[in-house]
């Protein structure tokens, strides 16, 4: 099911509005939803979900103008942040109790049947006479989406659906989830505030920032072509450095980057931990360092520009300078943009 | 453990001489005001035998305040239970302008004395009062009669399930009720099967207090009811009548029954609290909560 999003606003007085998001979603596709908390990514979801109504502009699924469809006849399938279990069912009530509910009759040998299914598709054979009380969080969260596809949703929605487990966990579900979404093929929108997750799971990541979507793209585009500071800063750790642009170039301590496109006066240029090369002589900004810093699979270097501008990037573990020591930055790859 | 350190000053909190004074205070207060009283009701109630016992409380006036009284919270209780859980559903699970208003309207029923509740009521259903002649244009009979105990009992205990319930509903917050939405429940499907199953204990025991209350009002419904013997007296308002009559014993027969009542509520209470109601859980803490799940199954 292909979902269309048409300058879809939502007021608040506080900060979870939503400015006017156009966004298109192909059918079968796995879109990420990325931004800071405050974003309103959460906000668009639940609007998708029927959960919130928009104030302004229209939901389609499909052809359909979904907008004003109450949540119950959506055909959504939503996964809670905290899973939302019913605790006093059992983990197979949970997953039987949208098909129990549901206009579509069902038997109760058909319903079974589809729990066990459900059961073994998230692989959770064993677990149906459990309640949630009594098994982990990363098989509540199983359990929840296995809940939601119960009710054949036309659409798949998960806010945050790994946001309250830890690191491992985490990953191992991420990798699990795309694996059923290949399988079933459903088109699934979900929220979250890790980059990593975001850029791992997803076919497409849109990036939002104070309700307005501020870049959409595969993977590989937003992170080779971010479109402004905020999405360079956003999907990872970037330095920034001051600099002057006049003429296309952009001068930091006299030393010249290419800006071509940037409008003239003063601007910024940001560049990865570890696209920066230490030099002892005399190719690019000269700094000084000022604490080295030693991780598993590499050191990282704090260091000082002549002009009292602060940097960080990574180097082999082997780096042989030490605190004090003056030498130069060569950076790769910097990205130039205008000051906001 | 205060061997260990003899030389060293108490832990915080646990000096010998403080405890002691502190636990003989609390232990004599509770047997002068709370245990002596409920003593003299059992011994004077039997103070004239089991048969004079049981001829007090067989008393055709004693039966119908009886009676009274269980009508009266016939009515009242369940009454009292729908608006708690409809106040209390449509302030945690909703959002609407004063809101935070009627949290606390909710509860003037608590903070107004009984006798001024009863007053108030004459003043509204009364022949002087507001629907005074339109109400005796019509023949209908609040005052002095069982639909002003009803609704002065009402008055009374009309916070009790709502206070129960709020905050425990505030903490499980809305998101199951989404889920139960979300999945293509109706609201009377998710409040059946998703609601009141996880509010259930903290209901009980709201109710459980809300009916014990409603049996023992005094001071309101002793200004509505007009108490007339054998007519509209309820329990309580013919405790006091027995003992103005002398009957000490007669008085004691009946207030033993309200007593009783108050042990069954007790321990209601006690075993409800034991199950989870009335402690605020939050969410996570609720699916993991065996006071609410059923025991384990292996």
């Amino acid at each position: 099911m292909k979902i269309r999003l048409e300058n879809v606003v939502k007021e608040f007085q506080t900060f979870r509005a939503v400015h006017g998001v156009s966004l298109d979603i192909e059918s079968g596709e796995l879109v990420a939803l990325l931004g800071p908390s405050g974003s309103g990514k959460t906000t668009i979801l639940r609007m998708v979900a029927g959960l919130e109504y928009a104030d302004g502009g229209a939901i389609y699924f499909g052809e359909e103008n979904a907008t004003d469809i109450p949540v119950r006849e959506r055909g959504v399938g939503f996964v809670f942040q905290h899973y939302a279990l019913f605790p006093h069912m059992t983990v197979g009530e949970n997953i039987a109790f949208g098909m129990k509910v549901s206009k579509v009759k069902r038997t109760p040998r058909e319903i079974a049947a589809r729990v066990t299914e459900l059961l073994d598709l998230v692989q959770l054979g064993g677990l149906k006479d459990r309640f949630p009380g009594q098994i982990s969080g990363g098989q509540r969260q199983r359990v929840a989406l296995a809940r939601a596809l119960a009710v054949d949703p036309r659409v798949l929605l998960l806010d945050e659906p790994f946001g309250a487990l830890d690191a491992n966990v985490r990953r191992d579900l991420r990798r699990w989830l795309r694996k059923i979404h290949d399988e079933l093929g459903i088109t699934t929108l979900f929220v979250t505030h890790d980059q990593e997750e975001a850029l791992d799971l997803a076919d497409r990541v849109v990036i939002l920032n104070k309700g307005k979507i501020v870049q959409e793209g595969t993977p590989e585009a937003v992170c080779r072509n971010p479109a402004d500071a905020f999405v360079m800063n956003f999907l990872g750790d970037a330095n920034r450095l001051d600099a002057d642009i006049r003429g296309g170039k952009a001068y930091v301590d006299d030393i010249a980057f290419e800006a071509d496109g940037v409008a003239d006066g003063s601007g910024q240029i940001l560049f990865r931990p570890a696209d920066v090369t230490w030099r002892e002589d005399g190719q690019g900004i000269s700094a000084k360092i000022v604490r080295v810093i030693d991780r598993p699979d590499s050191r990282r270097v704090l260091a000082m520009t002549g002009s009292g501008q602060a940097v960080e990037f990574d180097t082999a573990p082997e780096f042989p300078h030490r605190k004090g020591e003056a030498g130069f930055i060569d950076i790769r790859r910097p990205r130039v943009y205008a000051s906001a | 453990m205060a061997d260990h350190g003899k030389g060293r000053p108490p832990r915080v909190g646990d000096n010998k001489v403080f405890r002691r004074v502190l636990l003989t205070v609390v232990l004599l207060l509770v047997a002068l005001m709370i245990v002596a009283p409920l003593v003299v009701i059992a011994v004077e109630a039997f103070s004239r035998g089991i048969g004079y016992f049981a001829k007090s409380i067989a008393d055709p006036d004693t039966r119908h305040a009886i009676l009274l009284t269980v009508v009266t919270a016939l009515i009242a209780v369940p009454f009292n239970t729908a608006f708690g859980v409809a106040a209390a559903w449509a302030i945690t699970k909703h959002d609407f302008p004063g809101k935070r208003l009627l949290t606390v309207v909710i509860e003037i029923p608590f903070s107004v004395s009984p006798i001024v509740a009863g007053v108030s009521y004459l003043f509204v259903y009364g022949l002087q009062g507001l629907f005074g002649h339109a109400l005796q244009a019509a023949d209908i009979k609040i005052l002095f009669a069982l639909p002003g105990i009803v609704l002065a009992s009402m008055f009374v205990t009309g916070p009790f399930v709502a206070r129960e319930l709020i905050p425990l509903m505030q903490a499980q917050g809305r998101d199951l009720e989404e889920a139960a939405t979300s999945l293509g429940a109706s609201g009377w499907r998710t409040f059946f099967s998703v609601t009141l199953p996880n509010i259930k204990w903290a209901l009980l025991y709201g109710v459980v207090l809300c009916n014990s209350r409603v049996m023992g009002e005094f001071g309101a419904v002793s200004v509505v009811s007009g108490n007339i013997r054998g007519q509209t007296n309820t329990l309580p308002l013919h405790i006091e009548l027995l003992y103005h009559d002398y009957n000490a014993a007669g008085a004691f027969a009946a207030a033993s029954i309200l007593a009783c009542l108050a042990i069954v509520t007790l321990v209601a209470k006690v075993a409800l609290e034991r199950r989870g109601a009335g402690r605020v859980q939050r969410p996570s803490a609720l699916a993991g909560a065996d006071s609410i799940t059923p025991e384990v199954k292996p």
